[in-house]
């Protein structure tokens, strides 16, 4: 990722802006614009902007209780299950402002997938769990569900590991397997975005790799928005980084957002730097 | 702690006793044993009472006289003659049966949406009056639920009675089973007393089971796009459909068993099968409660025994039933 251009979004007091004029810019899918939000008198986040861009791995890093989590449900607006959950500020996807009606939720969800910190597959067969996104959409025979199921599994690298036992039932899997069966299908229903609210942490280093590994492998095809609360995992996956901290009455904000290898060298805020060296959080 | 010579190490004691007296492990057993034994000794001792009681009819009729006809008419029995059988009470198994089938029918699904209702969309600061009103619903007495549906119940249901008997009453086949005319005492307003008392067994025990399905599942299906109503069918419902059986078993074991609110609004009509169900009957319960404080005729005494003793077989074999559909279930 040497000369690639990069839209960036900061926070609104400080401007870093890398893109080149050599490149076009990249296509920007998700983009919040003075983003608050409030879990009744509490705010949990301030004026967050944050952009991620098509074919880019985005990771939001930052201490517990920074809003992190709160970002990435605001997106595909998981918070509005939250009683005394409200927002203010826009949400865009796709240059245009998310819906905010019930059906337009719904199908806003359809295209923003979502994956957990725990696996969290159905109690039913393994087809059935990655089938389950499909048949919401509408009825399905059988037959019709058999390839664009098994074009999930592969895609979630999970295909010949329960090609013959896609009967089973889910939970006889193991925590990595889970998790990319999740992945799978999220995936089944051809999302633009799939948005991971850390998603290893409940997995050993290996599975953990595997998820990691699989994450480049289509972020051509899917824009993905990783919180971790892991700085190493950031720093191997993700072109870009976003890092939030708890501002003014612990409200999270957005310090700074840029490659992530900038961020990481040349951070430009000094409570990322802070951050990142381990000065604090 | 190994001490070093010359240096003074300070002896750590336990604290509390130095040596615990472990006899109470030994009381709390026999006592545990001995509680548990009551249940079994308590079952067996019912059933041989039932046998006892009721041998000289069984020994006079034999066995499984009882089960061969379906007319109750102590006032045909003498003290010799012991065929046919007076005390046919085929009837009566059927009465109990059809009530509680009803009765589950009506209820399970009510409960079940209650309890959903309760659990996953009713407003928060309802959730609880709602919870305890269902609860209260438990708490009625059962002759009362009986004065409620003669006097309440009956009347109200006339209208639904006359139109099941002239719709479904005029479907071939079925229709027999639906047909007229409609009174108001009848298997069906039983039923529909049964199905009001077991309402609340089933939804407290659904709105429990409800309550542990994982959140997790709830989130990846509102995720992945599902709306409310989806949502509540793969998180809650879906994953609790065993315990749904299980809780519809306990109701079961109740409408089988109820007697006074079934007596008071059956009708006791023992001298056949009623094929329909808008027509009067008798359950085991209801002809047991109805009859003993009268029963002057030879061997009426303990064929009622009898029936006892069969309505207890009764419910025991419809609980090993339902105990492996429940085990079944859980197995996939």
């Amino acid at each position: 990722m040497s000369a690639e251009a990069f839209h960036i979004e900061v926070a609104s007091d400080m401007v870093a802006a890398v893109a080149s004029d050599a490149e076009p810019l990249p296509e920007i899918v998700v983009e919040t614009r003075g983003l608050d939000t409030w879990y009744g008198d509490f705010q949990a986040l301030r004026k967050v902007n944050l952009s991620a861009a098509k074919g880019r791995i985005t990771a939001i890093i930052g201490p517990s209780g920074c809003g992190k989590s709160t970002l990435l449900r605001a997106i595909n607006r998981m918070n509005d299950l939250v009683p005394g959950y409200r927002t203010s500020g826009e949400i865009l996807l796709e240059g245009v402002p998310a819906p905010t009606d019930p059906a337009g939720v719904i199908a806003l969800r359809r295209r923003v997938g979502m994956l957990f910190q725990r696996p969290n597959p159905f109690p039913m067969s393994i087809f059935d769990n990655v089938a389950y996104g499909l048949r919401l959409e509408r009825r399905r025979s059988r037959r019709d569900l058999e390839e664009p199921v098994e074009r999930a599994l592969q895609r979630a690298g999970l295909w010949e590991e329960v090609k013959d036992r896609l009967e089973r039932s889910a939970l006889g899997l193991s925590g990595g397997q889970q998790q990319r069966l999740c992945l799978a299908r999220s995936l089944a229903v051809e999302p633009q975005v799939i948005l991971m609210d850390e998603p290893t942490s409940s997995l050993d280093p290996i599975a953990t790799l595997r998820v990691e590994e699989l994450m480049r492998e289509f972020r051509d095809e899917v824009t993905i928005i990783i919180v971790t609360h892991n700085m190493q995992q950031a720093a191997r996956v993700s072109d870009v980084t976003a890092f939030m901290l708890m501002g003014e009455g612990r409200a999270g904000e957005l310090v700074e957002i840029n490659r992530t290898r900038e961020l990481f060298n040349r951070p430009q805020d000094r409570r990322t730097e802070d951050y990142i060296t381990g000065r604090f959080g | 702690m190994t001490a070093q010579a010359g240096v003074d190490v300070p002896v750590v004691r336990p604290r509390g006793r130095a040596t615990r007296w472990l006899g109470g492990d030994g009381a709390f057993r026999v006592v545990v044993t001995a509680c548990s034994a009551v249940v079994l000794v308590t079952i067996v001792a019912m059933v041989i009472f039932l046998l006892v009681q009721g041998f000289d009819a069984m020994r006079h009729y034999g066995f499984f006289s009882f089960l061969t006809t379906a007319r109750w008419a102590p006032s045909e029995a003498t003290a010799t003659s012991a065929s046919p059988n007076p005390y046919g009470i085929l009837q009566f198994i059927y009465g109990t049966l059809i009530t509680s089938l009803i009765a589950m029918i009506l209820a399970v699904p009510v409960a079940v949406s209650v309890a959903l209702y309760i659990t996953n969309f009713a407003p928060l600061r309802l959730r609880r009056g709602l919870s305890s009103l269902v609860d209260l619903l438990a708490a009625v007495p059962s002759v009362v639920y009986g004065f409620w549906g003669i006097f309440a119940l009956l009347p109200a249901l006339k209208p639904i009675g006359g139109f099941l008997a002239s719709t479904l009453g005029k479907v071939p086949v079925i229709g027999v089973a639906f047909s007229g005319p409609y009174f108001g005492y009848s298997y069906f307003a039983a039923g529909v007393v049964l199905a009001i008392m077991v309402l609340p067994i089933i939804a407290a025990v659904c709105r429990e089971i409800f309550a542990t399905t994982a959140g997790s599942w709830k989130e990846a299906a509102t995720a992945l796009g599902a709306t409310r109503w989806e949502v509540a069918m793969v998180a809650v419902y879906r994953p609790s459909r065993t315990g749904i059986l299980g809780a519809s078993i306990l109701g079961l074991g109740r409408a089988l068993g109820e007697t006074i609110a079934v007596t008071m609004v059956i009708g006791n009509f023992v001298l056949s099968i009623n094929k329909s169900i808008l027509g009067q009957g008798a359950t085991m319960s209801s002809v047991i409660a109805n009859e003993f404080t009268e029963a002057v005729e030879p061997f009426h005494l303990q064929a009622l025994f009898v029936v006892g003793f069969w309505l207890l077989v009764v419910a025991l074999v419809v609980n090993i039933i339902a105990r492996r559909i429940v085990a079944a279930q859980a197995a996939l």
